[in-house]
């Protein structure tokens, strides 16, 4: 047991930096669908939702499951949803066309 | 071999977090980065439901459609300027899941009669209370944003103390939750008191603020989803969560040196509280005031050779940004140099006039940051203030006893001419005067942003 928690902390100090360095870069003017884009990804807590919520038997713990499944949906899917809404407007008409 | 299988899908969905979010950083490739992100968490998702403990799919199904559906109808729906509101609902909702997955796993121990160890009881504690305050603080922010409730700092004696006293509370219950994890109850109670602090935290905070609290809880939706990893030992959620969560710690800081505050002062400053100016129409300032007509204003930007105009907040609420663009257009159509001048805290969340103004079609190239426009503002001709206050104000330069001194601003003061379109002389969100309104070379032009700008456009046209 010790010996994995060494592990995963060393991925978390590890995924820690990485985050630092690559998003010391994005510039300001990305920074609301930076911010709703990186939110969709920590929507990645479904991953353990969906395990919880599908255990054999229906108890109190699948049930928080299910209710964790839903809200981390919603999470996910609109958070990408709107962060690519968002970045075609960055990118939309006029810049191409070279006004 | 199966759970290496998914070992190595997680891996995949990682690294394509982190690419993805790398692409963030250039309008150009963003796009494609987003996308990247949502095939990684596509392929997680996917390989999670071949894990050897998912064996019923019908709660999954029904979660995942409601919450789909749920999601994809307000993320098309969202108007651009009530896009604060939609982040913080997210990181809301996010936080409230970890907490949720945290708890499942705590209660699903306990229902099989295994003592979890300390290295899963911790974050489990941890999971639960981040999550919680992420959750209900979340939500307040949501509502002062939407205006269900007053955008003002809601503050009241001892407050702190409360504040202190429950977190400590909580502490205390999450170390009597470690050593006796079977015992649900304390599962429950911190779950509720960590909820009611969230709200308490957020609270006290005011609207111009929300920059700071929607990035902090941006932040702290992550680092539950990492959290929720250690309980789970999953790595998938320990990366996916520490990007999110160093993601927001920065835009944290970078908000906060924005307005030259010390995170500490935001959150529990009560900035704003104290304001009792309320005063109604143009009269609270000090000085002659000089109004003009959006007249007067067409005929000074036509004979102008630059103009930089200035949004805030007051665009977003007047959703004035399609009529400004349109100005921004025709002045340069008449051979005036424009460009926009963006403040970080500009709005209520990092980045929110890049996004409207990128909603009306403005190229990004136009909109440049306050650091490299402030040179630029002393041989301009005109400076067009829009919806902007506190961002702009030189006592925050010039006078050691504002209460704001010490902010970086906008320094359109430094402009030949400056115009300022507001609807009325009040104090901004800090409650300071600004001594900008009352400057020889400034203009105001009272009236909603919108209709205001409106009308200035047709004035040009008609030049």
């Amino acid at each position: 047991m010790e010996e994995s928690f060494a592990l995963i902390i060393t991925i978390f100090v590890l995924a820690m930096f990485v985050g630092f360095e690559v998003i010391t870069k994005v510039p300001p003017t990305l920074h609301t669908p930076l911010m709703s884009g990186s939110n969709a990804i920590s929507g990645i807590t479904i991953i353990g939702a969906l395990i919880s919520a599908a255990a054999e038997n229906i108890t109190l713990s699948s049930t928080l499951g299910i209710v964790a499944v839903a809200l981390a949906t919603v999470n996910v899917v609109g958070g990408f949803l709107v962060t690519d809404r968002m970045l075609k407007m960055f990118t939309s008409k006029r810049s191409k066309e070279n006004r | 071999m199966t759970a290496s299988w998914i070992g190595f899908a997680y891996l995949l969905a990682s690294a394509l977090f982190i690419l993805g979010m790398k692409r963030l950083g250039s309008p150009r490739t963003a796009p494609a980065g987003n996308r990247m992100a949502a095939v990684g968490m596509l392929i997680a998702i996917v390989a999670t439901l071949f894990h050897e403990e998912i064996v019923r799919f019908e709660g999954i199904v029904a979660g995942a459609t409601v919450g789909a559906l749920i999601g994809a109808i307000a993320a098309q729906r969202v108007k651009m300027t009530a896009m604060p509101q939609m982040v913080a609902t997210f990181n809301g909702l996010g936080g409230g899941a970890s907490a949720l997955v945290a708890g499942a796993e705590l209660i699903r121990l306990a229902e099989q009669g295994v003592a979890p160890s300390p290295f899963v009881s911790v974050p489990i504690v941890l999971g639960t209370l981040i999550g919680a305050v992420t959750f209900t603080g979340s939500f307040v922010a949501f509502a002062k944003l939407q205006e269900l409730i007053s955008g003002k700092p809601t503050v009241f004696p001892l407050q702190h103390l409360l504040n202190l006293v429950l977190g400590l509370g909580l502490l205390g219950l999450g170390g009597a939750l470690i050593l006796q994890p079977e015992e649900l109850r304390l599962f429950w109670t911190i779950l509720g008191l960590a909820g009611l602090l969230g709200v308490l935290l957020v609270i006290p905070i005011g609207g111009a603020d929300m920059p700071v609290v929607i990035s902090l809880l941006n932040s702290y939706s992550g680092l539950a989803a990492c959290a929720t990893g250690f309980v789970i030992q999953n790595h998938a959620l320990i990366i996916g969560g520490s990007l999110v969560g160093a993601s927001g710690i920065i835009l944290t800081q970078i908000m906060c040196r924005a307005m030259n505050r010390s995170l500490a002062n935001v959150l529990f400053g009560g900035f704003g509280a104290t304001t009792t100016r309320t005063g109604a129409g143009p009269a609270s300032a000090t000085g002659p005031v000089k109004s003009g007509s959006a007249e007067d204003a067409a005929a000074i930007l036509d004979a102008a050779r630059s103009v930089i105009i200035v949004p805030g907040y007051g665009l977003a609420v007047a959703q004035a940004q399609h009529v400004v663009r349109e100005l921004g257009d025709r002045l340069i159509q008449r051979g005036i140099n424009v460009k926009y001048a963006i403040h970080p805290v500009a709005g209520r969340m990092p980045g929110h006039m890049n996004v409207l103004l990128a909603e009306a079609d403005v190229p990004y190239e136009l909109l440049i940051e306050m650091e490299e426009i402030n040179p630029s503002f002393p041989h301009t001709d005109v400076a067009l203030v829009i919806g902007a206050n506190d961002v702009t104000n030189p006592s925050a330069r010039d006078d050691p006893s504002s209460e704001i001194y010490g902010m970086p601003i906008l320094e359109v003061d430094r402009a030949r001419t400056v115009m300022v379109c507001k609807r009325s002389l009040n104090p901004g969100f800090a409650g300071v005067d600004n001594p900008l309104f009352t400057l020889p070379q400034t203009m105001m032009l009272f009236g909603d942003g919108k209709k205001m700008m409106e009308e200035v456009l047709r004035a040009i046209n008609e030049i």
